[in-house]
């Protein structure tokens, strides 16, 4: 292109996909994009330097199997995976504050399936950067850093994407990766449903005196689950559900009181823990867009399903709809079709959805399951967490599902070249 | 209306046939219109045609335009759907239809996709009379419909240079393929108008191969193209040749325009 990259955009920039939002999910996609020969422009209203800082802030990311064969995919993996801790074994079990976890608990150990460790915990920071140095050096992508996208045209031949500086963009198609209130998506008038669960997602990395040997366990509990995950050294990020009420309190409170409320749930296993980083909240709720495409249009991660992050599927979800989406663009392309038209997007709408809807309905029953104190619920879900774990078959499943190796597996994440 | 008057004797072009045709043609790029079955079809079609272009020209679908310099006819091209793919493909297309109204059509989408395709109203015989020649004659869904179908795929074997390749595909004459394309296609889902096929022009494989080399071209492969009704889309076949099929068969000789190690396979 014959433009400057950093200085507003000029009429008449030609790309093929025209990606707006530059979290994890687009240039994820950019990259998988490039490996099958098709262009793309990256719209991101974060400055490059606020990607870039090297400074932990407490998020990290459990990323399934699936996910980090689509990072090895895209040639990432190798950067971050001296920063990514390896799951070995996840523990569930029901648990109430103060009296730790019940006897019936479920163990997923990664020797009970043949693909190696279910998942890493990866920091946010090291991801972020990794993917940013790579956009940067790819041929073939143009990421305009600080760039916000205010309007967009579809039509018969082609897509146009207005930025705020009032240069345009124009490609063969648009794919939203502007997260849950995707202005792409509402633009396009893609309405949403949804609901809200009156509960609040507390996050924060916390460093504690013993090893956690690579173990991540979730603990459910009434208010909510606890998720610890276990991060690089004696660290681990742990995601906390409370009460919206409860968790507006807690986030207030002063360090030493957040752990003071943090103990009794957490338990002393890992001896000691003080803060690391900085604490985050998460209102939960389901969000899922009525359709994933529109002409010339394609929504990608939260911008089509935002889901309860109570696995920690939310990335691999987003991750997977990247693989999927870059899979059919790139099989269209080798065809000779027209990237954005129905054909390649009704594909990728169809493969998507039926996935999204299962993982939605999924968590979303769990969750309620287990947020309850009835003690007959407490009674079935120890028992059913005992009979998952008798039952080999059913536990592999479970593995493989965490691993996010069940369902119709695109090509990235099956090891595959694109 | 619809006697295509311009052209001499078409003799692959029957009169009746032509007319239904013509009556459809705007619907072309309609995904959801008339041609719904054939944009169903589509992807799984350019998917067996791309690799086999590919993998007998020794080119990568990879590349930016993997055709490049290889002309290309695609006979009885309809609306476009797959002239376009393959001039964006980087091949240098001749789109024929003995219908003239798909010709205008074809034409207008062509531009607005910002595609050079060179639209003719033309029959196959014209072409061969004319001596014109291809890297690729794709033959697709068209001999079901000609009144003499040995003839015809006479013609198109003239049209293939030496070295070059035909892509034929057609349906097979089996009770399934009765059930599958008369009465599903045409008076269940009504995918198709009423008449738009004769079982009785249903060809076998066999029948289709022996065509073919009576021609003179040797056949290198043959796939079915299988409808999955409950994923609801069309996949590749080795060994479901029993409605929709495809065959690649080459002319000998060494191949003029394109690339060399072709008369090494066999």
């Amino acid at each position: 292109m014959d433009n400057p990259p950093d200085t507003g955009v000029s009429e008449g920039m030609e790309t093929d996909v025209i990606i707006v939002g530059g979290g994890l999910n687009g240039p994820a996609l950019a990259l998988a994009l490039a490996q099958g020969g098709l262009k793309s422009v990256i719209v991101d209203s974060l400055p490059a330097e606020r990607r870039a800082d090297p400074a932990f802030d407490g998020r990290a990311y459990a990323l399934s199997l699936a996910s980090r064969r689509l990072f090895a995919a895209i040639g990432i993996w190798p950067e971050v995976a001296p920063s990514a801790q390896p799951i070995l074994e996840i523990k569930v079990s029901d648990g109430r504050a103060g009296e730790g976890a019940a006897p019936f608990f479920v163990h997923f150990h990664h020797g009970e399936i043949e693909e190696g460790p279910m998942g890493h915990v990866l920091e946010d920071r090291f991801l972020r950067r990794a993917l940013l140095a790579a956009i940067d050096s790819a041929p073939g992508i143009t990421h305009l850093a600080g760039m916000r996208a205010v309007g967009q045209e579809t039509g018969g031949d082609g897509a146009t994407v207005t930025l705020d500086d009032g240069g345009k963009i124009r490609g063969r198609l648009v794919v939203a990766c502007d997260g849950r209130q995707s202005a792409t998506a509402a633009r396009a008038g893609i309405r949403r449903t949804g609901w809200r669960y009156g509960q609040t997602a507390l996050v924060a990395a916390i460093r504690h005196e013993r090893p956690h040997g690579g173990i991540a366990h979730q603990f459910f509990m009434p208010p909510g689950p606890l998720a610890i995950l276990p991060l690089p050294g004696n660290r681990s990020s742990i995601v906390w559900t409370e009460t919206e009420a409860e968790a507006a309190r807690v986030h207030a409170l002063p360090p030493e009181a957040y752990l003071d409320h943090l103990r009794p749930r957490f338990g002393d296993f890992l001896g000691d823990i003080a803060l690391e980083g900085g604490r985050f909240t998460y209102p939960l709720g389901l969000s899922l867009a009525e359709r994933f495409v529109a002409p010339r249009l394609a929504l990608v991660g939260d911008a089509a399903h935002g889901i309860h992050p109570i696995a920690g599927q939310g990335l691999n979800l987003g991750l997977r709809d990247v693989a999927a989406l870059a899979e059919c663009l790139v099989d269209a392309r080798r065809r000779g079709e027209d990237i954005g038209t129905t054909g390649p997007l009704r594909e990728y709408e169809r493969w998507r959805r039926f996935d999204t809807a299962l993982m939605a309905a999924g968590t979303d029953v769990v969750n309620r399951l287990f947020s309850n104190d009835n003690p007959l619920l407490r009674l079935g879900r120890d028992l059913g967490l005992g009979v998952v774990n008798a039952l080999p078959g059913l536990k592999r499943r479970f593995i493989r599902e965490a691993a996010g190796l069940t369902g119709e597996l695109p090509r990235l994440m099956k090891g595959l070249p694109i | 209306m619809a006697q295509p008057e311009t052209v001499d004797h078409p003799r692959s072009a029957d009169p009746k046939e032509l007319a239904k045709f013509e009556a459809m043609a705007a619907e072309w790029w309609d995904p959801e219109g008339k041609f719904k079955p054939l944009h169903m079809l589509n992807p799984c079609r350019l998917d067996y045609i791309t690799r086999q272009i590919a993998a007998e020209f020794g080119r990568s679908r990879d590349d930016a335009l993997p055709f490049a310099g290889l002309r290309l006819l695609d006979i009885g091209c309809g609306g476009g759907l797959l002239s376009e793919p393959m001039a964006r493909l980087g091949a240098e297309v001749v789109g024929a239809d003995a219908a003239e109204g798909n010709i205008p059509v074809a034409a207008l989408h062509a531009r607005q996709s910002g595609l050079e395709i060179d639209y003719r109203h033309t029959t196959a015989e014209a072409l061969a009379e004319a001596g014109e020649q291809f890297d690729v004659v794709l033959n697709m869904e068209v001999v079901e419909h000609v009144p003499d179908p040995a003839e015809f795929l006479a013609t198109c074997a003239r049209l293939v240079r030496p070295g070059g390749i035909m892509i034929c595909s057609t349906i097979n004459r089996t009770p399934r393929s009765f059930a599958a394309a008369i009465v599903g296609a045409e008076w269940v889902m009504r995918w198709l108008p009423k008449g738009t096929h004769d079982w009785r022009k249903f060809i076998t494989p066999d029948e289709l191969r022996t065509m073919i080399e009576v021609a003179g071209l040797r056949f290198l492969d043959r796939k079915g193209f299988v409808f999955n009704p409950l994923s609801w889309r069309w996949s590749i076949s080795d060994r479901d040749l029993g409605v929709n099929y495809v065959t690649t068969s080459r002319r000998p000789g060494a191949a003029a325009g394109a690339t060399a190690p072709l008369s090494a396979r066999g």
